[in-house]
């Protein structure tokens, strides 16, 4: 094999975008992805290590080396063939995760000062290039063993499950309770970063291997869990995702103009409300938004509401700029965008009209303190430092709780004192036999390759259970 | 796709009547439950409480009334179209239990929804007296069905064109007056559920009333469809979509179910602007 040798001491390649005033109002994808001549570029500063640390740092241990090295020989098919064999969700992966703090994070390159190799870039290149070229290459699935395999909820910890056991050559249906599959990638992720289309072709490519997908199945409603052991499935996992928002419980906040970010996104994303009224969904278009939180969420939910043309979009944040949840590219891409922060900032009441609608919100200014229990510095309100911030819509993202449609459903199912559902770290079994649980409704809100993560593990498990036992 | 069986319009055409093939949900729904219901891909999902359902033909009836674009959309759709999606049985159901007497008030197309809960409160073996209104007798609808399931059925429209001439709530107040009622369940326009349980709280008589808030997935995710009851926050869909009507800050439920009043006459216009056309 060629060695890399210099080619690494060449810049990290960025990755063309939209400009920041152009795309403030339109809902395109903000980055615009690898040409071939740039991913090769890209590819070759890879040291392709020994002990490559990018792999550990990944939840789903994609052969990062080994797709990167297919990319800088020009083998661009071979390069998403090796991605698949761990990783079903390659496209969506490449544009979502978090790599900064797990593969990018552990770059050998970085560590020895130099920037780490562009691998979520690459990811996505890899997986674009293959559904532009409209590429029928499946991976290959094992002979069918006849077992059956419900998973509940189609966000990324399902899709992962449903894609390895497919892979394996299990029986596996979904059941999604919107009416379109993807979970949170469709309903809570804009499209500007995540495109919709991307995420049906990854849906489209599980079916192709086998895997049922059945939308409009609410189970603890529409069926119970313990009903599909009834109809036939041996294994079943839980990944319904946290879905239950958090509000601030303040005055003032059943007032028009105040929403969580659910429903925001899901009116702006899985309803298309930003195309309404051809969709017919409406969504609320404020002059001068604010939104509570400082997740990526809370940048997603800000971001979506410049494109529905707010005058002014102010994040509202009781800590300090360090201690914000988001991504720092979701943060940078705000502000590049026109967000604004008011950082250290809680609001204490919504103020409305007559007519019952939001005019503004009153605020204190808040100080850092001891850190607490989570080991941030607690902010403390600092005496006689009220404001009033003006604006007709506020988006509440401060976290989900645990949706108890499913849980309350069933019995047997053990929960934690928050409602979510206690699972084994190393098996994500649960204390239902057959039953596995990973994600959001586990973990609480985190992130998408976490869920996968979760999902790998209890893919595996639940082979084995169907081959050994429990 | 879920395709109707069987169509009827009511009330002139103002209000319809779908019953549709959805046997997972007919043989689970109970009375006073929902489903959402989006016609298209580009159609937005609306709630609407069942008005029966049954599960040996597999099938449910929603009737609802044409106010906005979306039920202008449900309307365009024959006996053999159908709705792409439709989820439920969503919220919880009635609590049905024999209680003496049951007071069952409702106007508008409330009365489709409350057509079953008082077939079963019937069944339960109460005494049941019925009280349906419209604003004229056209609009009137179910009343058949309603005297069928009903010991008494007292029937009001607001301008005196078929029966008692006035609102449900003057009725309310000559029946409580005149013997004891041990539970009241009143579903129609929030202001009506509002003068109803304005009275039935004087007379201390428990009453269900059924909610209907603007609602975008049916199972807990968005919160739209919160409401004040008793002073905490609920939401319709999984908490209810029935509470203590005593309970229910129905001033604010009114102005929240007005949150998109703009967006819609904007885009859809009621009154047809042709300026920059």
């Amino acid at each position: 094999m060629e060695k890399n040798t210099q080619t690494w001491a060449l810049p990290r390649q960025s990755m063309p975008e939209q400009d920041p005033q152009v795309r403030r109002s339109n809902f395109k994808e903000v980055p615009l992805g690898y040409s071939e001549q740039t991913a090769v570029i890209e590819a070759k500063r890879c040291l392709q290590c020994k002990k490559p640390g990018c792999v550990q740092g990944c939840p789903v241990a994609v052969d990062i080396p080994g797709f990167i090295q297919q990319i800088a020989d020009g083998n661009f098919d071979e390069a998403i063939r090796v991605i698949w064999r761990t990783n079903s969700l390659p496209a969506v992966c490449g544009r979502v995760c978090p790599q900064e703090v797990q593969c990018e994070g552990a770059c050998i390159l970085a560590k020895r000062g130099g920037e780490a190799v562009a691998i979520g870039n690459l990811e996505r290149f890899a997986a674009d290039r293959a559904r532009a070229a409209e590429s029928q290459d499946l991976p290959t699935v094992a002979a069918p063993t006849g077992k059956k395999v419900a998973v509940v909820g189609s966000g990324p910890s399902g899709l992962t499950v449903a894609g390895d056991l497919v892979l394996k050559g299990h029986d596996v249906t979904v059941f999604e309770a919107f009416h379109k599959a993807g979970g949170v990638l469709v309903y809570g992720i804009p499209e500007f970063r995540l495109p919709k289309d991307i995420v049906r072709s990854e849906v489209a490519m599980l079916e192709r291997l086998g895997v049922t997908v059945a939308c409009n199945q609410v189970v603890g409603r529409t069926v119970l869990l313990d009903e599909l052991f009834e109809q036939g499935f041996q294994a079943v996992y839980v990944g319904v995702g946290a879905g239950l928002p958090t509000f601030l419980n303040i005055p003032g906040e059943n007032l028009i103009g105040i929403l969580s970010a659910n429903e925001y996104l899901t009116r702006a994303n899985l309803m298309k409300a930003y195309l309404f009224p051809e969709y017919e969904t409406p969504i609320a278009r404020g002059k001068n938004v604010v939104v509570l939180g400082a997740g990526n969420v809370a940048m997603d939910a800000a971001r979506t509401a410049l494109r529905l043309g707010a005058e002014t979009v102010r994040i509202v944040y009781r800590r300090s700029r360090t201690e914000m949840p988001a991504r720092e590219a979701e943060i940078h891409h705000a502000e590049q965008e026109g967000v604004e922060m008011f950082l250290l900032s809680n609001p204490v009441r919504f103020c409305g009209d007559d007519q019952g609608r939001l005019t503004g919100m009153d605020c204190i200014k808040m100080e850092l303190g001891e850190p607490d229990a989570s080991g941030r510095r607690r902010p403390v309100p600092m005496g006689d430092s009220g404001f009033h911030l003006e604006c007709d819509l506020a988006i509440v993202a401060v976290g989900s709780g645990a949706n108890p449609l499913l849980t309350g459903s069933t019995e047997g199912l053990k929960l934690n004192k928050w409602g979510y559902i206690v699972a084994e770290d190393e098996s994500a079994k649960t204390s239902r036999r057959g039953v596995w649980a990973g994600g959001d409704i586990v973990t609480g809100a985190a992130t998408v390759i976490l869920a996968m993560g979760a999902g790998r593990i209890a893919a595996n498990s639940i082979h084995k259970y169907l081959t050994l036992g429990w | 796709m879920y395709p109707i069986t069987h169509r009827e319009e009511m009330s002139g055409g103002t209000v319809v009547l779908n019953e549709i093939h959805a046997p997972q949900i007919a043989a689970r729904a109970k009375p006073g439950q929902f489903v959402m219901l989006k016609a298209n891909e580009t159609g937005e999902r609306i709630p609407l409480t069942m008005a029966d359902t049954n599960p040996s033909s597999g099938t449910i009836t929603v009737i609802y009334q044409v106010v906005g674009a979306s039920t202008r959309l449900f309307k365009t759709l024959a006996v053999g179209q159908g709705y792409d999606d439709i989820i439920g049985p969503l919220g919880k159901p009635t609590h049905i239990e024999k209680a003496g007497t049951v007071l069952c008030v409702g106007g508008g197309t409330g009365v489709a929804v409350l057509h079953p809960i008082t077939r079963a409160f019937k069944q339960a073996g109460n005494r049941v007296i019925g009280i349906i209104g419209a604003r004229t007798r056209d609009l009137l609808i179910l009343e058949d069905r309603m005297r069928a399931v009903t010991d008494e059925l007292h029937v009001c429209t607001d301008d005196g064109s078929y029966g008692h001439h006035g609102f449900v709530t003057d009725v309310v107040k000559k029946i409580l007056a005149a013997e004891t009622v041990n539970q009241a369940v009143a579903i129609g326009p929030v202001p009506m559920m509002k003068f109803v349980c304005a009275i039935t709280r004087e007379a201390g008589v428990p009453t269900l009333v059924s909610l209907n808030p603007i609602m975008v997935d049916g199972t807990g995710m968005c919160g739209g469809c919160r409401v004040s009851v008793g002073g905490e926050n609920k939401f319709a869909c999984v908490d209810g979509p029935e509470f203590d009507g005593h309970k229910v800050d129905f001033d604010q439920l009114m102005q929240r179910l007005g949150a998109y009043r703009a967006e819609e006459t904007g885009a859809h216009g009621e009154h047809n602007c042709n300026i920059g056309r």
